[in-house]
C-alpha cells in the first residue's frame, strides 16, 4: 500500500494514470463501434499504417502525434474509398497498407541521423512517458468522441445495425462509415501511446467483447467497455510498476486473463 | 390514379438485361404478390421502386412522382432478418429506426417517437418484447419486429422481400394474417416463393422473369382444378404458362 502511495506522488505516474483512463474510455466507446461494425482488421491496418507517420514525423522533426494522426486519418480515408470501389478485395489492400506503413516507418527512422530514441516504445507503448500535451490531446479526443456519438447516436446505431435500411431512409451511410473510421484512427493513435501499435487491437476488442455479452444496447456496451478497459489498465499499470514489466503488455495480459475468467465463469454458470 | 405506375421499364446490370419492357400498375389497397425464379429480377424491381437503383430506361412513378420523392410513404422489410443477431440492440430501438431520416438528428429519440414505436409493436403483437435483445427472438418474431419498424413511419405502401423465407409454418401463418389485417388500409407488395400461401391472400400476382406477366388471382383460381383444396407449385406454374 505504501508502495502505491509513494508511486502516486510522482508526476509521471499521475500522468500515466490520467492518460490510461482517458484512452480506456475512448477505446471502450470506439472499440464498441469497431466490433459491431466488424472493423477490427481495419483498425489493425490503420494502427500499423500510422507507424509510417511516426517515421515521417521523426525524419522531418515534427511532433510524433501529428505525423501518426495524419497517416492514420489518411489510412481511414483510403479504406473508406476502397470499401466503395473494391469491397471484395478489401483484405488485400489493408494487408498492403499494413506492411507498407511499417516499412516506411522503419526506413525513415533508420535514415534519421542521430535518432536513437527507443522506437520499441511505439510498438509496445510508453505510458510512463506521457506528457502534459499528450493528455490535452487525449482529453480533447475523448470529448469530441462523446459529443459526436451523443449527437448522432440514432444514425450511427442505424448505420451499424442495418446499413441497407439506413441508406433506404436517406441516411448518408458513407459519411457515418467514414466518420467511424476517422474516430477509430485517432483513437488508435492515442492508444499507441498506452499499449503500442502491436497491442492496440487487444485494447479495442477484449473489454468490448466482454461488454457485448453483458449489454442489450450499444450505449451500455460502450460504457461497460470503457469501464472494463479502465479497470484492466489500472491493474495492468500497478503490476507493471510493482514487478517492473512493460506496461502495455501487462495491461493486455490482465485483459486477456479477465476475458478467460469471464468465459470460464459463463461456461460454469 | 394508380399509386405505383411502371411504364416500359428496362434495366441492365453489367450489360446483362435484368428487366425488359416491364409495365405494372398498383392500385391503392392492392395485395400484390411478385413471384418468379431466382435471378429473374424480382429484387431489382423492388430496388427500382424504392429508388435505390437509378432508372435509365422507362419510368416508375410512385404517387405520381419519381420514387426518390416518396421514400417516406413506402415501408420496406428486408429479406434477411437473421443478420447481426449478436448486435446489442433492443427490439424497441430497432423499431425506432423507422423514424430515422425524418428530422435532423439530435440526441436520440423523443417521447412521441417512442410511443409511436410501441404502438407499431402492439400492431404486430410484439409489445411484450419491447425490451428484449433482438437476438433472443425467433426468426418469425424478428420478422414481425421489422414489419413494426416499417409501420413506424406510417407508410402507404408496405414492401416485403421474401418475408417468410426462413420461418416455420406457424410463424408464416401469423405473418400473412398480419399482412391481411394491415391490407385493410395499406397497399402490400410481397416477393415470395410460397405460391400456395400467396394465392390465399394476394389479389394480384405478377410473374417476373426478365419480362413481367400479370395475373388476376380471381381468374386464375377459376383455371385451377381444386383437388383437395391444395395445389403444388408445379401445377401452379403450369397454370401460369397457360394464362400467358
Amino acid at each position: 500500500m505504501e508502495n502505491i502511495l509513494e508511486a502516486l506522488s510522482f508526476p509521471f505516474i499521475q500522468n500515466a494514470l490520467i492518460a490510461g483512463l482517458l484512452v480506456s474510455m475512448a477505446s471502450g466507446i470506439i472499440g464498441s463501434l469497431i466490433v459491431v461494425n466488424r472493423m477490427v482488421f481495419l483498425a489493425g491496418g490503420i494502427a500499423h499504417t500510422a507507424y509510417g507517420g511516426i517515421g515521417v514525423a521523426v525524419f522531418l522533426g515534427l511532433p510524433i502525434f501529428l505525423g501518426a494522426s495524419i497517416f492514420a486519418v489518411l489510412a481511414a480515408l483510403i479504406i473508406s474509398l476502397i470499401t466503395l470501389k473494391h469491397r471484395e478485395r478489401m483484405d488485400t489492400f489493408i494487408g498492403l497498407m499494413w506492411a507498407v506503413g511499417m516499412a516506411v516507418g522503419v526506413v525513415l527512422i533508420d535514415l534519421t541521423p542521430g535518432y536513437n530514441a527507443d522506437f520499441m516504445s511505439y510498438l509496445f507503448g510508453s505510458i510512463l512517458a506521457v506528457s502534459q500535451n499528450d493528455i490535452y490531446f487525449m482529453a480533447g479526443l475523448l470529448a469530441t468522441i462523446v459529443f459526436i456519438i451523443t449527437f448522432w447516436y440514432r444514425d450511427i446505431l442505424a448505420v451499424s445495425y442495418d446499413s441497407e435500411y439506413a441508406n433506404l431512409r436517406g441516411i448518408n451511410v458513407r459519411f457515418f462509415y467514414t466518420l467511424i473510421l476517422i474516430l477509430s484512427a485517432l483513437t488508435v493513435v492515442v492508444a499507441i501511446k498506452v499499449v503500442g501499435l502491436i497491442l492496440v487491437i487487444a485494447l479495442l476488442t477484449i473489454p468490448v467483447y466482454i461488454a457485448e455479452k453483458l449489454s442489450n444496447t450499444l450505449y451500455t456496451m460502450m460504457i461497460l467497455s470503457g469501464l472494463f478497459s479502465s479497470i484492466f489498465t489500472l491493474i495492468g499499470l500497478w503490476f507493471s510498476y510493482e514487478y517492473d514489466i512493460a506496461s502495455g503488455a501487462s495491461i493486455i495480459l490482465i485483459s486477456a486473463l479477465s476475458l478467460f475468467l469471464f468465459l470460464a465463469f459463463n461456461k460454469i454458470k | 390514379m394508380s399509386i405505383i405506375e411502371i411504364k416500359n421499364l428496362s434495366f441492365c446490370y453489367h450489360k446483362q438485361k435484368i428487366l425488359e419492357n416491364v409495365n405494372l400498375n398498383v392500385e391503392e389497397k392492392d395485395f400484390l404478390a411478385i413471384i418468379g425464379p431466382n435471378g429473374g429480377g424480382k429484387s431489382t424491381l423492388l430496388k427500382l421502386i424504392l429508388g435505390i437503383n437509378p432508372i435509365k430506361d422507362g419510368s416508375i412513378k410512385t404517387f405520381g412522382e419519381v420514387p426518390k420523392k416518396n421514400l417516406s410513404k413506402i415501408g420496406y422489410v428486408p429479406q434477411n432478418t437473421n443478420v447481426n443477431t449478436d448486435f446489442p440492440i433492443k427490439v424497441l430501438e430497432v423499431v425506432l429506426m423507422g423514424h430515422i431520416g425524418e428530422k435532423s438528428p439530435l440526441f436520440g429519440y423523443g417521447k412521441e417517437e417512442k410511443l409511436c414505436a410501441l404502438g407499431a409493436l402492439a400492431q404486430v403483437g410484439m409489445e411484450k418484447f419491447a425490451n428484449s435483445k433482438i437476438g433472443e427472438l425467433s426468426g418469425g418474431q424478428r420478422q414481425r419486429v421489422m414489419i413494426a419498424r416499417a409501420l413506424c413511419a406510417h407508410p402507404k405502401i408496405l414492401i416485403l422481400d421474401e418475408p417468410t423465407a426462413s420461418i416455420d409454418i406457424e410463424g408464416q401463418k401469423l405473418i400473412y394474417e398480419l399482412l391481411k389485417t394491415l391490407n385493410s388500409y395499406i397497399t402490400i407488395i410481397v416477393v415470395s416463393h410460397d405460391i400456395s400461401v400467396i394465392m390465399k391472400y394476394a389479389n394480384k400476382v405478377v410473374h417476373v422473369n426478365k419480362r413481367l406477366n400479370y395475373h388476376d388471382t380471381f381468374n386464375l383460381n377459376k383455371n385451377l382444378t381444386h383437388e383437395c383444396n391444395h395445389f403444388c407449385e408445379v401445377e401452379m406454374f403450369n397454370v401460369f404458362k397457360e394464362v400467358k
